[in-house]
């Protein structure tokens, strides 16, 4: 016998029995799992409630602030403490941002000890609505009902705009401060149409007949991010909700079956696949990433992309100048849709939350109120070219050319705007099977039948897994 | 001498085994309680489920279709690295043909050349080789369609049919290179008169290869070829960083499975039984291998 052989096995056993002795002991002390101690709620920092102070800061008190190191950067949020410590200024702010927030404060939260405020996004972001059924999160209606900071006379409810508190509403409690207002929608360089002379279609019909004299002036008329094809499906499910109505949108957030093959889904993604079929879209753009497509939609190779109104500032180092971007509704697919084509979908996006543990609970929402004051409002529109949910908080600010047109857009759509919220409620229906689904579809591999199927069969998965707890909403 | 052994001994040794013990093994043995749990990793509650997560993963197909896929690695990879890495090591060492055994010229320099991508994380190669794949203005396609192979350019890590390989492909880039300089080494302990001897009889290189170097570095071989499955085993970061498992599951492996259902579904538990299938697996297929690939030790001196 060979002495690599001896140590092989002597190492294999002494393994087992470190093994054998962890088991037997029960667990270590360093565990993941174990009891949850009861909450004293003298482990928090409370101050006395006045009219200066509505949710009652302890003044001194430390705040602990994680912010999500992405597209908006961390200048804002720093911004906004310094607006707290002027408030307060014996507290002492711990700022960190993190790009992977999942990694960072999962240990935290098995803990016990999260920080007082966490900007919970980015692909490496906790799921919400796995952390509001962990009951891991504070109710902020508190913070709801306490007065603006800077709107004389209105609770900080009644300053935002609306839809926004939905966004953040799981059963009857709003975990969730969603602070940017997001619109989703066609983007397209407003230049390129003018000088080629191209309009901006309105039905579907004049959209397919401008995809022909795109394509024939050498210019792909879309685009898309093929590694995330999810971003497609925001206009399929647009198209299809204005054509049939927001029932679409809530049999799909609601999982109820057959949502996603719906009459208006399968018209939907029809009209859709006549795009993929005619070969309308950028040759390669299935083996790019968000940015790669974004970077050719750019470049003006291709003229048309579904995306979101945070495009312009992921896009503002290169950005031609005079490319004047802008967002557009999806076409209407008929003359009877439900939706005029002005709808689109308007959504708070950008999640804050603060965690049911933490110790400054009370300067946790006491920042977020900074945040949603008409100033601290503004301050983030300016700094990071983005709405947010507060009313009129744009107004004045001199924006850049794709947010002004958001803005337009915005108010055109009015009360005819519309959202689904499924992703929220199951990431991974959104991330992972949806995507799969369009990316086969936007790719040419399967059908419009079998895309919806496998949309369907993503949904009907989550819905009969009880480890996903359901959410159900009625408006 | 004898005396003051077990001291000595005990003071270099269990230090670091207390830390094995506390960093390695006891997460290990966790993982096992945990996967019997409904644990979701952001509190401190669970409900034992028994095996529940256990026949959860009989029916997934995702958990399956990623198992495929590493087992494609486990097929692929190892074979094709020792392949190429035996043939480069032999090109380098006794490849020349100049009289003497030794390499062929400039090998010190190709020597470097193969071993920079283990210079680089693996961070960095899987970011690097995302944009060369990148379609439309990568380096690969760029290539193919200036020397006019316009038909063999892809969309690479867009296509089902081909991204897998294409990350096979970067795996055999990233490792090759320390599989040259491993077997290179082995084949300097090799007596230069059994090459000559060889050379004399008017062996091919070929046989030389296979009659020759192969099985006086079979020891070598076995460590590689172990260290190439695990590799192929967990080939969870290139994927992460390059496709996440797209397009359409068709990268996914294992390890991607153990992330995206913890960290993305916040299901610890569920995760932890996949990771408790994946250990299984990997020590069986280590075992396996070291078996199968006993032979005879040849002594040289």
């Amino acid at each position: 016998m060979s002495a690599q052989d001896l140590t092989r096995r002597t190492v294999l056993r002494a393994g087992a029995g470190a093994v054998a002795a962890a088991g037997s002991a029960g667990l270590l002390s360093g565990c993941a799992l174990g009891d949850d101690e009861p909450e004293t709620k003298s482990d928090k920092y409370e101050g006395t409630k006045s009219d200066k102070n509505p949710l009652g800061v302890k003044e001194d008190a430390p705040l602990e602030v994680v912010i999500f190191n992405g597209g908006f950067g961390e200048d804002y949020a720093k911004a906004h403490e310094a607006m707290y410590k002027e408030t307060y200024p014996k507290a002492e702010v711990k700022h960190s941002a993190v790009v992977e927030i999942n990694k960072t404060l999962q240990p935290r939260f098995v803990d016990g000890t999260p920080p007082d405020f966490i900007n919970d996004s980015g692909a490496g972001a906790i799921p919400l609505g796995d952390l509001v059924a962990q009951n891991q999160l504070a109710d902020l209606t508190p913070l709801l009902d306490a007065p603006s900071l800077d709107v004389p006379g209105k609770k900080v409810r009644e300053t935002l705009l609306p839809g926004a508190v939905e966004a953040g509403t799981f059963g009857s409690g709003v975990y969730v401060l969603n602070y940017a207002y997001s619109a989703y929608g066609i983007f397209y360089s407003r230049k390129l149409f003018a000088d080629k002379g191209w309009a901006y279609p309105k039905t579907w019909d004049e959209h397919i007949a401008l995809c022909k004299t795109i394509k024939a002036a050498g210019i792909a008329p879309w685009t898309y991010a093929g590694k995330h094809p999810r971003y497609f499906s925001w206009a399929v499910l647009s198209t299809a909700i204005k054509l049939g109505g927001n029932s679409v949108a809530l049999a799909i957030d609601n999982l109820e079956p057959n949502a996603w093959t719906s009459d208006a889904m399968k018209t939907a993604a029809d009209a859709w696949y006549q795009v993929v079929k005619d070969k309308y879209i950028l040759e390669g753009s299935p083996g790019l990433d968000h940015k790669q497509s974004q970077a050719e939609w750019c470049k003006g190779k291709a003229a048309m992309i579904p995306n979101g109104s945070w495009l312009e500032s992921e896009q503002k180092d290169v950005t031609p100048a005079g490319f004047n971007m802008s967002i557009a509704p999806t076409p209407s697919l008929s003359a009877g849709d439900k939706l005029p084509f002005e709808a689109i979908r308007g959504t708070a996006g950008e999640p804050y939350v603060v965690p049911a543990k933490a110790k400054n609970e009370r300067g946790g929402m006491e920042l977020m109120r900074h945040m949603l004051s008409m100033k601290g409002a503004k301050d983030f529109t300016g700094k990071v070219s983005s709405l947010t949910i507060v009313a009129g908080a744009a107004d004045g600010v001199t924006l850049p050319p794709g947010l002004s047109s958001v803005v337009d857009a915005l108010k055109a759509s009015g009360s005819n705007g519309f959202n689904w919220v499924y992703p929220v409620y199951y990431r991974k229906l959104e991330r992972n099977l949806v995507d799969a689904a369009c990316g086969d579809f936007f790719s040419g591999r399967t059908t419009p039948e079998e895309f919806l199927k496998a949309c369907q069969k993503g949904a009907d998965e989550i819905a009969a897994d009880s480890s996903f707890k359901k959410y159900k909403r009625t408006a | 001498m004898k005396h003051g052994k077990w001291p000595l001994l005990a003071t270099f040794l269990l230090p670091p085994l207390a830390l094995y013990a506390y960093f390695v093994l006891s997460p290990y043995a966790q993982t096992f309680v945990i996967s019997t749990t409904d644990w979701h990793g952001l509190s401190r509650n669970y409900n034992v489920v028994g095996l529940d997560n256990f026949k959860k993963l009989w029916n997934d197909e995702h958990v399956w279709n990623a198992l495929l896929h590493n087992l494609w690695l486990l097929l692929l990879l190892p074979v094709v690295t020792i392949l190429i890495g035996l043939f480069l090591a032999t090109m380098l060492n006794v490849g020349g043909r100049s009289g003497r055994i030794t390499g062929v010229r400039g090998s010190s320099f190709y020597k470097l050349v193969y071993f920079s991508p283990q210079m680089l994380s693996v961070a960095v190669i899987g970011v690097l080789w995302t944009e060369v794949y990148n379609p439309r203005s990568g380096l690969l396609n760029a290539a193919l369609r200036a020397i006019g192979l316009d038909g063999l350019a892809q969309i690479w890590l867009g296509d089902p049919d081909v991204a897998l390989w294409a990350i096979v492909a970067v795996m055999v880039w990233a490792n090759v290179g320390f599989y040259v300089v491993l077997f290179g080494a082995a084949m300097q302990s090799v007596p230069k008169d059994i090459y000559e001897a060889a050379a004399l009889d008017g062996a091919s290189r070929f046989a030389t290869m296979f009659k020759i170097t192969v099985p006086l570095l079979w020891d070598t071989i076995q460590v590689a070829w172990v260290y190439l499955a695990i590799i192929a085993m967990d080939s969870f970061a290139l994927v992460q960083i390059m496709t996440r498992g797209g397009p359409s599951f068709s990268t996914d492996v294992i390890g991607e499975r153990v992330y995206d259902v913890s960290f993305g579904d916040s299901q610890f538990g569920y995760g932890s039984a996949i990771g408790v299938v994946m250990f299984f697996l990997t020590l069986s297929i280590t075992v396996v291998a070291l078996q199968l690939t006993r032979r005879e030790r040849i002594e040289l001196s």
